[in-house]
């Protein structure tokens, strides 16, 4: 693989940055000249990419030998790898709002955190956050009923509300704690035959974990303060999880919706 | 001593040596010259030897498009915008600012200003807003004041309204009459539209009116006796258009019925023909109406019905309402209609009751090339326009953004001049389509004169403005459109893909005489743009008068004071004078 290193320059101040051409798609092909002229945001403005980074590297051919480090923390830097489909993206500190929202392949690992709508709708790929994650995780466009639809989503901290809402395909894993909504709409627009997404949280969330769920299973290691109502409890067995023989509550639902989602509260 | 009076002609255009389609003048595809002046047609001989010339050699020229059906401006449109954000990003043709134009877009619910762009683009130069809510008369106003160069209308909800159904219930017509009068004025409304009479005030109380004899419940009239008496009052007051009817029972298997038995409503009254206008009732959306089968799985297409019962009566006109298999956004003021989508797909929906007058409801839906239902709902849009044998009877629409965006209209165009692109369609779809449906059977192509009929003489004429729009004779509104296209040199019927990309963006959009399109791109908004609006004198009543401050004392949650669009409301209206004292019958 091919690595193109962009540091972010210390001395240039700017309110908020819309990149959505930082991409291994955008970026394979080009020289470096082109890259360093590509057009970013700030506000109704737009300005040259190489006005905020220092570029260095080399480009690929090809999108999938592509890889781009984010040499920085750029918390006001939003739509880093949106829309990418192959190659990786390593973001070394932190990142803005939008960050792998609609990938479709390829891979991004964010050493810091990511602000909401993180790998929204997102069809394929891998997006791993060291640290914590926003709200809207995973989730749909504002508006929209259909979510994630494959890929997987990983979290090593925590993460915020309406994580995975109206999900459809695809998994999502936070190692901390959630806050509310999590799952809540998911398995709107499955089709009959589909399995649905899947969340595993580890930590715990305070309530309202599979709101309106239809199709898909939430597993929850830590404990929920306030369960749905629409849930129901089915039974409780040991169950496989990671290799290991863990005891679950598991409930069905949402009732509410007629939904058919599972929902493994570990008892 | 008098000086000789000097007429600055100015704004003088000659568009030289195109393929002119006017049937409003009986002109199809004669290579002629057209000249305007001051915002009007001339003849060549009056211009000025300073006239702008527009070579349109080898290029079509017709009048400007009339939309007769569209849904671009009011409270559930806008709703639409507010609760479609995804549209927005569904949609590839955002528009970015310039100095002239706004930013803005909406795949199917577009911004009022992207509105009037994409209008102007399609060579389109009036667009007239289907549905007004009176109480929500000044927020469709305030809309149309924001789509710039295209005129517009707004056709005023009067089927569900409790006083249009109390004068009917103790058959009293002259206070009908003057109750419509007084609305249309209220409100600035140009026709009295009709959607789902009682239907949707039965929804108030959680029941609907699927048949025309189906009382509203507490009013205790039905349908008929809702249709028929504004059929009357429409034709007493001697309006432009006729009646505009959104029947009972859309969208539903084995609604033709309800949709012939409306139709026959008005056979016996007497149509008032001083604006031109032949028919008593316009059927709008006639593809939601033309529906058999009993349920969705053994549905089929009843569209030689509809077609065949216009086709033997004059006192019907109609437009299509085509579904376009796009996914789009469905708003109407028919609320349990709206209602029975939300509980067919799951998706979003948005309910509004309108006090004494109207509701609506909107619902995003995805019309599926897979899906058997919306395959035969395309199927039946075509073999309406093609079964229709008259196009002066049939227009162009989508009912957007019911069926499809307006945008489509290009692409539609290319399926009815085209057996070849509409079969190539028609492959990709559901294998019950050509079973259940006899569009694979019919060879007619049409020709563009007869696209000029469905799209602008016809309409035209239908609305009552046939003396100033849909037509390029001497005298009438400068509002023309030139397409890139040369029907002499290319088949539409092998090249539907040319024809759809020409219409798409037109050459040149002329409208007022100024150019506003060129090359598919907005170059000015010209000073033209107009509201048209209906007013009925001589119906003054004070018993009515009466009625309508009890109305709004009792039940209304605005004061009678606040209800009126101002007169400053509307910039540069055309008031369409009728009833006895504009010389009507």
């Amino acid at each position: 693989m091919e690595k193109i290193t962009l540091t972010p320059k210390a001395d240039e101040k700017y309110l908020v940055l819309e990149a959505d051409c930082i991409t291994p798609d955008a970026f394979a092909g080009k020289t470096l000249d082109e890259i360093k002229e590509m057009k970013v945001w700030e506000g109704n403005t737009t300005w040259p990419l190489g006005k905020f980074f220092d570029i260095i590297g080399t480009v690929a051919d090809k999108a999938e030998d592509q890889a781009i480090v984010i040499n920085g923390n750029v918390p006001r830097v939003k739509y880093i790898g949106s829309r990418m489909t192959t190659g990786a993206i390593l973001c070394k500190g932190d990142v803005d709002m939008y960050c792998g929202a609609w990938m479709k392949g390829g891979s991004i690992i964010v050493k810091g955190n990511v602000d909401h709508f993180a790998g929204i709708q997102m069809e394929g790929g891998q997006l791993i956050i060291e640290g914590n994650a926003g709200n809207y995780l995973g989730a749909s466009y504002r508006g929209d009923w259909r979510g994630m639809k494959g890929g997987e989503i990983v979290v090593n901290g925590n993460a915020g509300c309406d994580l995975g809402e109206y999900m459809i395909g695809g998994t999502i894993t936070i190692k901390g704690n959630v806050d509310i909504n999590a799952g809540i709409h998911a398995g709107r627009a499955v089709g009959s035959k589909e399995p649905g997404g899947k969340i595993v949280i580890y930590g715990n969330s305070p309530g309202r974990v599979g709101g309106q769920l239809i199709r898909g299973n939430i597993y929850v290691l830590g404990k929920i303060d306030n369960m749905m109502p629409g849930f129901a409890l089915k039974e409780t067995k040991e169950l496989d999880f990671e290799g290991k023989m863990l005891p679950f509550n598991v409930f069905t639902g949402d009732r509410a919706e007629a939904g058919k989602g599972t929902l493994y509260v570990k008892a | 001593m008098v000086k000789p009076k000097v007429t600055t002609a100015t704004n003088e255009i000659l568009i030289k040596n195109g393929f002119v389609y006017d049937p409003a003048s009986g002109i199809n595809g004669d290579v002629k010259d057209i000249a305007v002046q001051n915002g009007k047609i001339v003849e060549a001989s009056k211009l000025t030897t300073g006239a702008r010339v527009i070579d349109a050699r080898g290029k079509i020229v017709m009048p400007g498009g009339i939309d007769i059906h569209t849904h671009i401006a009011g409270p559930k449109v806008n709703t639409g915008r507010m609760f479609r954000p995804e549209d927005k990003l569904h949609d590839a043709g955002m528009e970015s600012s310039s100095r002239l134009i706004r930013a803005g877009g909406g795949f199917s619910v577009p911004s009022t200003f992207t509105t009037a762009y994409r209008y102007a683009r399609l060579g389109y130069t009036m667009a007239n807003e289907a549905a007004m809510p009176p109480l929500l008369a000044r927020h469709t106003h305030e809309e149309i004041r924001d789509t710039p160069i295209i005129d517009q209308s707004a056709y005023t909800l009067l089927g569900n309204n409790w006083l249009v159904m109390e004068y009917i219930k103790r058959g009293e017509t002259e206070k009908l009459d003057a109750f419509v009068a007084w609305m249309l004025k209220a409100t600035k409304g140009f026709v009295v539209k009709l959607v789902n009479p009682g239907g949707t005030e039965a929804w108030g109380w959680g029941k609907n009116c699927v048949s025309i004899d189906d009382p509203v419940p507490y009013f205790d009239v039905t349908p008929t006796d809702i249709i028929k008496g504004l059929a009357g009052a429409n034709e007493r007051l001697g309006l432009p258009h006729s009646i505009h009817i959104h029947p009972n029972n859309l969208g539903h298997p084995g609604n033709v019925t309800t949709t012939l038995k409306t139709l026959a409503l008005t056979e016996g009254i007497k149509t008032h023909k001083k604006s031109g206008r032949t028919q008593n009732i316009h059927l709008t959306h006639a593809q939601f109406h033309s529906y058999g089968g009993t349920s969705w799985k053994d549905f089929f297409s009843e569209a030689s019905k509809t077609a065949d019962y216009i086709n033997s009566h004059d006192h019907v006109t109609s437009d299509v309402g085509f579904v376009t298999l796009d996914e789009t956004t469905t708003m109407t003021a028919d609320g349990p209609m709206e209602y029975g989508l939300h509980t067919l797909g799951h998706l979003k929906w948005c309910n509004a009751d309108v006090e004494l007058e109207t509701g609506s409801g909107l619902v995003p839906v995805l019309y599926s090339p897979a899906s058997h239902v919306n395959g035969i709902q395309w199927a039946i849009g075509i073999e309406l326009a093609l079964l229709i044998k008259d196009p002066m009877k049939c227009f162009m629409t989508t009912d957007h953004p019911n069926g499809g965006p307006f945008t489509r209209y290009p692409t539609i165009i290319s399926w009815l001049m085209s057996k070849k692109a509409r079969d190539a369609k028609m492959a990709t779809l559901h294998k019950w389509v050509p079973e259940r449906t006899k569009l694979s059977g019919i060879d007619r192509e049409l020709t563009f004169y007869e696209i000029a009929q469905m799209t602008r003489a016809g309409p035209a004429r239908s609305l009552g403005i046939s003396k100033k729009k849909g037509g390029l004779a001497p005298g009438m509104d400068a509002d023309i459109a030139i397409y890139a296209f040369n029907p002499k040199t290319t088949d539409a019927g092998q090249k539907p893909e040319a024809l759809v990309k020409a219409f798409e963006r037109s050459a040149y959009t002329i409208k007022g005489g100024e150019v506003v399109i060129k090359d598919g791109e907005v170059v000015a908004l010209g000073n033209s743009k107009s509201t048209f609006w209906s007013d009925a004198d001589g119906f003054d009543n004070k018993e009515v008068t009466h009625d309508i401050v009890d109305k709004f004392l009792k039940y209304y949650s605005v004061t009678l004071n606040n209800y009126p669009v101002q007169d400053s409301y509307i910039l540069n209206p055309t008031v369409i004078k009728c009833g006895p004292l504009a010389g009507g019958n």
